[in-house]
């Protein structure tokens, strides 16, 4: 069984800042990690080949130099392999022209060994979208199951996987053919202490990274800022609530006065529902 | 079994870096673990690195590492309720090459310095916590880590861990502090913008200035604050001993609010927005509270060998020299082939010719005389305070007068004889 | 090209015959939107037997209806409702087309955008038109929530966004609106299926989960012991909120750790975000100050989160707690004004 992960490098989104002049990021102040749903979409994989008792799983990053960090990371949790599409040609994708380029990067990988399921994490912390696990899965032509929470089940012989995918109010029992691609939810595991021989391992690996030209049959007019339909307009703060007003009376003249204020927000107030 | 090391440095603050920075470069294969994320993310400290001993690693570090300002002005306050007495001084030649020192920011200082470690050949691993020294027949022989599988095997260990080094004192080269032996700081960095910074402080964009603080910014106790210019953010902090702030009943965090409210320091920090706040101790035995710190296949350096000079505020500086003296003395001892005791103690030998422990034995009596004569900060700043305001109020009163009143008042408040024995005392302590 | 493009379309996402909230939202929302532009808003409906749910649709301000009533389309798989939208929207090219952003809904939104080669816009929460260029001007908070940024796509149609629920407001049902519906059919057999769903497992267990509540009653030490401190619970359970709290509360064995709000705790953007007998350190309100409406309740005038909240009361929680609850439990069988649906 092959399997590859597709892992993201991101601005760990609790921390960062952002400069209120320019409405940019303040990149100092915000470490970058591996996105923490592709942490337990590559823990999911670990567990799997255990189950099965053997496999190989490669992470798949695409981003810039530095992101080989994530692949390390994603070494130290047992993956047995790691590679890196950066170019510049890249730079400036949105999830449309990522999907493209990964899709394109797992054509490669699977020349020398077929792929038999790709995993992903449920979205990415920095964007938030969850677009690019299925827009992968569309391109390379595979049956996609999102917001997975439990990989019951994997037949490799008769190429089938049982998987419970979580919905709105509980979950479904999915059987899909193999090869398809997975996107993960993080409950779907817990992320295990990593053995110090996998560290050792992840600190002296070097990732293969290979440029544009390292691909086949890529149309350059889908990469990038140029095969990105999406741009962003502007950036502004959100509108802050006045704050600092204060609610006059006393205890029962506050609570209708605060009553009334929350008559607008009533849809939002039903009980027993958002958990 | 798992493989094995020439080295394993635990911890990658200043100490362990400067040492598995030396050995990887030497040809040493060199493992080293830290606890926290990354290098740094669990560090703190006010922020001031001395050029000198980084320079001895890396020459012309500054033109790479993430540094915030080169300190060109170094104030002192002796600060009573609303007024201080201040001398400082200020040199335009420290902001430029080869500078003085320079105020950092611990995170991305260590990380940096560990990144050129790793590429020398240094094996870094993080969020690992070493959890024992594993010893046969007496000797250190690797670490066990919290890991599973986590043993790992080396001729020496490095103990870089830190002021509260847990691995020393299992090994017994600690005892447990005593309240007076430590200061616990604490400290917060204030985002402020770079253009308030410099008004504030009276500094250029490439300026950096230090504030040392002493008398009523501990509410009197033993201990000092200080402020401290970053790029763009402040650093304060304010420490005492453990001991002084157990007598006075206070929380660490009421004097930093103290001194952030005290309208002395209030108008610097003001409009800024607090980033992060930290709490440390810091080793302040001094000379009396080095432990050993060679053993059978075992080095202690920096502050798990307690090597801060608590009255100048130095400790990377130190910690970076004893992790080099340590990465000197393990080439040498791999080179014989013995790592023994014997052939370790050439690390002891080392740092007690240089100016650690001979500046540690200089200052070895401060910290005692100040716990044990809290006047000096009690009684001394708020006179020396209401004697500068006599003299410089412009009154009428002749300044040869209010000279003479000055002595007066400070002999009747606490009587000639004491007055000069205290006097005796804080200059023997510190000469 | 582009021009050929007309129309807002909102799929309608249904489950077991029911329509979720989302969709009667972005009916809404479309509607503004199809009448700034001068053009119809459509409703896309998949399913097996669910024609019924066309008046419904209607009645919440559609113009037309699309369906496609096919056994295969029983329950939402991918690989059916992917070739299906795709179908439609290939025929009748819609300039605009929104979806709820839930599991659902984003999953199929990806997949189509993939094939269509268009932008799509995630988890937008404001949603206006450029009427000159046609424009959809996506909005939606990025980097955690802290800034919003409005996403646009010029040259692709059509221009499509999954919308978080209960961000917009869904239009009174006016049961004698007129609209048509469409009819399409669709050649898909089961066997060429690659997922099959076998069952579906309704959960009834709830989880706290802080970061995507929208609304958060969170209390503080000011609650003064555990006993007080059930009537957060309470509240909460009364609203349908997640309970939070400050560390000192956490610390003092009151919740559990998942559920502390601030720096080293959850950093949370809920909707509404009652803050109660919680002074408003530094620590905790750099994890909620991104709350769209707070509201702190403290007996202390002079408390620091009074300089975050939207309103305040100064009041003994004790107090004021137990009749806020009695309000909205009586809010709630009154009906009317403050009615619940
Ligand atoms: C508030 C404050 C202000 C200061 N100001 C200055 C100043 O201005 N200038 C100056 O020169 N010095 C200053 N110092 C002193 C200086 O910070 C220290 O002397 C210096 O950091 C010591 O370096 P070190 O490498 O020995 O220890 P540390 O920097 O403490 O590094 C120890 C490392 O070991 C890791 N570690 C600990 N235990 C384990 C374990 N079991 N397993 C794995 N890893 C472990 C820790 O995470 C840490 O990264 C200040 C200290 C404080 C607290
Ligand atoms: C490094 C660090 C990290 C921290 N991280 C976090 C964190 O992630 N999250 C966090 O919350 N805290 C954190 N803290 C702790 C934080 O500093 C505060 O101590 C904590 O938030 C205070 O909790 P509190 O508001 O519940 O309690 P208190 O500060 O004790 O406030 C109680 C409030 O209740 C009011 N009150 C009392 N009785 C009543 C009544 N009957 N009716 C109405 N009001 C009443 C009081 O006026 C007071 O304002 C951190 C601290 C540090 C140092
Ligand atoms: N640049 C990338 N490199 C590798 N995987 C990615 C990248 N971007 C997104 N992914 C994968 O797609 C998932 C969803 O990302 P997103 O659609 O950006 O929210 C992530 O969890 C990753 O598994």
């Amino acid at each position: 069984m092959h399997i590859v992960v597709c892992v993201k490098q991101v601005p760990d989104t609790k921390i960062i800042k952002i400069n209120p002049k320019t409405n940019t990021l303040d990149r100092r102040s915000a470490p970058a990690i591996l996105n923490p749903y592709d942490a337990h979409a590559v823990q999911e994989a670990v567990k799997i080949k255990k189950v099965l008792g053997k496999g190989t799983i490669s992470v798949l990053s695409m981003g810039p130099p530095q992101a080989v960090a994530v692949i390390k990371k994603s070494i130290e949790i047992g993956a047995d392999r790691g590679l890196l599409i950066s170019d510049r040609a890249f730079a400036g994708a949105d999830t449309l022209a990522t999907s493209y380029a990964l899709s394109k990067a797992l054509e490669r990988i699977s020349k020398d060994m077929p792929v038999d399921l790709v995993i992903c994490g449920k979205h990415a912390i920095d964007g938030d979208t969850g677009q690019v696990g299925p827009g992968i899965a569309r391109r390379l032509d595979i049956p996609p199951v999102t917001n997975v929470i439990e990989v019951s089940e994997v037949n490799e012989s008769e190429k089938r996987i049982l998987i419970k995918r979580k919905i709105t109010n509980g979950y479904e029992l999915i059987q899909a053919q193999i090869p398809c691609l997975l996107t993960v939810e993080k409950e779907i595991n817990s992320i295990e202490y990593s053995p110090m021989p996998n560290m050792i391992k992840a600190a002296r690996y070097e990732p293969v990274i290979w440029s544009v030209n390292d691909l086949e049959g890529v149309d350059r007019t889908q990469l990038g800022l140029k095969g990105s339909p999406t741009i962003v307009g502007k950036m502004f703060t959100p509108p802050k609530p006045e704050g600092g007003k204060r609610l006059e009376g006393n205890a029962d003249e506050q609570i209708q006065q605060l009553m009334e204020l929350l008559n607008d927000k009533k849809e939002l107030l039903q009980p027993n529902s958002n958990k | 079994m798992s493989e094995k090391f020439d080295v394993i440095v635990v911890g990658a603050g200043p100490a362990g870096t400067s040492c598995a920075y030396t050995c990887a470069k030497n040809g040493l294969k060199v493992l080293q673990i830290e606890r926290g994320e990354y290098p740094g993310s669990k560090n703190v400290m006010g922020g001031v690195l001395y050029r000198k001993q980084m320079e001895e690693i890396i020459p012309e570090f500054w033109k790479e590492a993430p540094l915030e300002r080169p300190v060109i002005e170094q104030r002192f306050w002796m600060m009573d309720k609303e007024s201080a007495v201040s001398f400082g001084y200020k040199g335009l030649e420290w902001g430029k090459e080869p500078y003085n020192n320079f105020t950092v920011l611990r995170a991305p200082f260590d990380q940096w310095f560990a990144k050129k470690g790793v590429e020398q050949g240094v094996l870094l691993i993080n969020e690992t916590v070493v959890l024992e020294c594993l010893t046969e027949n007496g000797k250190v022989v690797g670490v066990r880590t919290d890991r599973p599988d986590g043993d790992i095997y080396a001729d020496v260990v490095v103990l870089a861990d830190g002021v509260n080094s847990l691995l020393a004192k299992q090994l017994g080269y600690h005892k447990e502090f005593r309240p007076d032996e430590v200061a616990l700081t604490v400290m917060e960095v204030i985002n402020l913008s770079k253009d308030k910074i410099n008004d504030r402080f009276n500094l250029e964009d490439n300026q950096g200035c230090t504030i040392e603080i002493f008398g009523d910014s501990t509410k009197g106790n033993l201990g000092t604050a200080f402020i401290y210019t970053n790029k763009d953010s402040i650093n304060i902090g304010v420490g005492t001993t453990l001991s002084s702030m157990i007598k006075a009943k206070l929380k660490p965090y009421d004097l930093l609010d103290y001194l952030k409210t005290h309208p002395m320091v209030r108008p610097l920090i003001e409009g800024g927005e607090s980033a992060e706040y930290l709490a440390h101790l810091i080793p302040e035995g001094g000379y009396h509270s080095v432990p050993k710190v060679a053993g059978n296949g075992v080095l202690l350096a920096g502050d798990a060998a307690q090597l801060v000079n608590a009255i100048h505020r130095e400790g990377s500086n130190m910690a970076m020299a004893s992790g080099t003296m340590a990465a000197e003395t393990i080439i040498a001892a791999k080179e014989r082939g013995d790592f023994s005791e014997t052939s370790l103690n050439q690390y002891r030998e080392k740092l007690y010719q240089s100016f650690i422990i001979k500046d540690l034995e200089k200052y070895k009596d401060a910290a005692h005389t100040f716990e044990q004569y809290p006047q000096y900060f009690k009684e001394y700043v708020p006179m020396l305070n209401r004697a500068a305001n006599k003299f410089f109020t412009v009154d009428g009163t002749p300044k040869k007068d209010k000279q003479k009143e000055i002595m007066k008042s400070f002999t009747s408040e606490r009587g000639t004889f004491r007055l000069l024995q205290d006097m005796y005392r804080a200059w023997k302590a510190v000469k | 090209m582009m021009d050929e493009y007309r129309g807002v379309w909102v799929f309608i996402e249904q489950n077991e015959g029911k329509i979720e909230g989302v969709s009667l939202e972005l009916l809404g929302a479309g509607r503004k939107l199809a009448d700034k532009l001068e053009v119809p808003l459509s409703g896309v409906l998949l399913g097996y037997e669910i024609k019924s749910l066309t008046r419904e649709i209607i009645s919440y301000g559609a113009d037309q209806v699309y369906v496609i009533d096919h056994e295969v389309m029983k329950d939402y798989r991918t690989e059916s409702y992917m070739k299906a939208v795709i179908q439609l929207a290939e025929k009748y090219k819609p300039e605009i087309f929104l979806y709820g952003a839930t599991s659902n809904g984003k999953d199929l939104a990806s997949a189509v955008a993939t094939d269509l080669s268009t932008g799509l816009t995630a988890d937008t929460t404001m949603l206006d038109v450029e009427v000159e260029k046609r424009l959809l001007e996506a909005s939606r908070p990025a980097f955690g929530g802290n800034i919003m940024a409005t996403i646009l796509c010029k040259k692709h149609r059509p221009q499509m966004a999954t919308v978080r629920p209960k961000v917009m407001k869904a239009m009174d049902p006016d049961p004698d609106r007129h609209g048509e519906v469409i009819e399409e059919a669709i050649t898909l057999k089961e066997d060429d299926m690659r997922t099959k769903v076998i069952k579906i497992v309704k959960d009834v267990t709830k989880k706290v989960n802080l970061a995507e509540a929208h609304v958060v009653v969170a209390g503080g030490k000011g609650m003064g012991d555990i006993q007080n401190f059930q009537m957060i619970h309470e509240l909460a359970d009364t609203i349908g909120a997640t309970v939070g709290g400050t560390r000192d509360v956490v610390e003092a064995g009151w919740l559990p750790h998942e559920q502390q709000v601030g720096q080293t705790g959850e950093t949370i953007t809920p909707k509404i975000y009652f803050a109660i007998g919680i002074s408003g350190a530094i620590q905790h309100v750099v994890g909620m100050k991104n709350s769209e409406f707070i509201i702190a309740i403290n007996k202390d005038p002079q408390a620091p989160i009074f300089d975050v909240a939207t309103y305040g009361i100064v009041g003994d929680a004790l107090e004021i707690v137990p009749k806020l609850i009695k309000e909205f439990k009586e809010a709630r069988e009154r009906g009317g004004e403050m009615s619940y649906v």
